[in-house]
């Protein structure tokens, strides 16, 4: 298998923080350290600047999430704030702005159903809102002091409204909806540094993590009364580590993205390195699968990887961001 | 008396500071003007960058209180990593997560940015010496805090150097 580098998408300026694609793969969002949005689309053969969403931040944009309709985009500032940008007027305009963490806001993401926006930030908190999308109206649900340390990412299930997060306290976190109240219902701990990010893989029965610990962890879903007779704490799963990928990355791992379509797992970071792995066709026990790497494209970007993203309908088609301020669009060919 | 105060407080942390005799120039070799000859970035060379940043508290050079010195400075120039361990004077030191950034941001600026630069605490010489490695390690919260226009100005005193006397 190959790696093949498409296209260099050059417009920001310093650092690009953020690269995700809209659900239909047609747009990809990217965010950096100037400020900007920026919207990228196919003409003809390539990808070009759509859209530059500007004045909606004073500071770094870390963090950019597309709603499951993808037609509202949620952006996480370290300026403490998240902007809510919609095209209900046929254009992206900002038409709501939310307020209340004390810090860095590191990540927002959408709820798959719709009805919920989490963030997230360096206060140690997680919030949930409620949205109203009719009347572009988002109301606190929840705060979630769960975790001790800075709160690096949030993502939802991909297929319900469980809500997960990961920390500079080395944990991942799941929170569900609990009469009216969002409770923290499993705690997955065993990576020794800061955990960067994480990926549901297509059901949502299991995590992959990476972080600063240079290694990524895959985590299995055990729900109650599960065959394997592994304990769970009420009706609530329990979250296992199931296995440990070291060695392959020699700096902290900033990202990693799980394929839906083809389960191929990606990830990069501060080697210069994007790498490719897979469960391997003798992997049988659920409780101790094996993965194998498929490649490694050493020197990927001429500094750190931020950021890698599938594209969600194009099999194969990847989206990486770096410190070098370049975005680049591969695509993983079998050869 | 310093010129910027940055503890918060009146009172110096480290009263008496113990002073250490500092490295002069780099020697001149012949084919240091020969334009011909690549010279890859080496520890000395990087010591040069460091050795004259400010303390925060005292009038003094990070040499000069024995906060850098040129042996713990690792350079590999072709694997484009750069390693530098600093000693706080005293292990309670609260301005030692400034000391690194103020490393961590004099080398940003000066190194080519294929440079991996990490700083750290020597080994036992700090009370918190893990959770200040980690922080300076992280370079999201270090991004963050250069964001901040105070803390920037605090930094940026640091790296101003001494006038000329």
């Amino acid at each position: 298998m190959v790696l093949k580098e498409l296209q260099s998408l050059t417009g920001h300026t310093g650092r690009v923080w953020n690269c995700s694609w809209n659900p239909k793969g047609s747009l990809l969002a990217t965010s950096g350290e100037d400020t900007h949005i920026r919207l990228w689309g196919k003409e003809g053969d390539q990808w070009v600047t759509k859209t530059i969403l500007s004045e909606g931040h004073t500071r770094t944009v870390r963090n950019v999430a597309w709603s499951a309709c993808g037609n509202y985009i949620a952006a996480a500032s370290f300026d403490g704030t998240v902007s809510i940008w919609d095209r209900k007027n046929g254009q992206f305009e900002c038409n709501a702005t939310l307020e209340g963490h004390e810090n860095e806001v590191k990540a927002a993401a959408w709820a798959k159903s719709g009805n919920f926006l989490a963030t997230c930030s360096r206060d140690k908190s997680v919030w949930v809102w409620d949205v109203d999308q009719d009347e572009d109206e988002y109301m606190c649900a929840s705060v979630l002091q769960a975790h001790t340390q800075d709160v690096k990412r949030v993502k939802w299930h991909p297929l319900e409204d469980t809500l997960a997060s990961c920390s500079y306290d080395n944990r991942l976190k799941l929170f569900k909806e609990d009469d009216d109240d969002w409770v923290c219902v499993s705690t997955l701990s065993s990576h020794d540094s800061s955990v960067w990010s994480f990926a549901f893989n297509n059901d949502g029965s299991r995590i992959a993590s990476c972080s600063e610990d240079e290694t990524i962890k895959i985590w299995q879903e055990f729900k109650p009364g599960n065959e394997q007779g592994i304990k769970t704490p009420g009706k609530d799963s329990a979250w296992k580590c199931v296995c440990t990928l070291s060695g392959y990355f020699s700096r902290p791992i900033y990202d990693i993205d799980w394929c839906a379509q083809s389960g191929f797992i990606v990830a990069a970071g501060g080697d210069n390195s994007i790498q490719v792995f897979k469960e391997s066709d003798t992997s049988q026990d659920i409780n101790a699968p094996e993965f194998e790497k498929v490649l490694t494209q050493s020197e990927a970007h001429s500094e750190d990887v931020n950021c890698v993203s599938w594209n969600p309908t194009e099999r194969g088609l990847l989206a990486s961001c770096s410190d070098d301020g370049d975005v680049k669009l591969w695509t993983l060919t079998d050869c | 008396m310093s010129a910027v105060k940055m503890s918060g407080s009146d009172r110096l942390e480290n009263v008496n500071p113990q002073l250490f005799a500092t490295l002069g120039d780099r020697a001149r070799r012949d084919e240091d003007w020969d334009e011909n000859v690549t010279d890859p970035f080496d520890s000395r060379e990087v010591f040069d960058l460091i050795r004259d940043i400010n303390d925060p508290e005292h009038p003094l050079t990070l040499e000069q209180l024995n906060v850098v010195e040129l042996d713990k400075v690792q350079v590999d120039d072709h694997q484009n990593l750069v390693d530098v361990t600093f000693t706080p004077t005293i292990p309670h030191c609260s301005m030692a997560t400034l000391i690194g950034l103020a490393i961590r941001v004099k080398l940003l600026r000066s190194l080519p940015p294929r440079f991996k630069v990490r700083v750290s605490i020597t080994p036992g010489s700090h009370a918190s010496e893990v959770a200040v490695n980690k922080q300076l390690a992280d370079k999201e919260r270090v991004a963050a805090a250069l964001e901040n226009a105070h803390l920037l100005n605090v930094v940026n005193q640091c790296l101003i150097k001494p006038t000329e006397e």
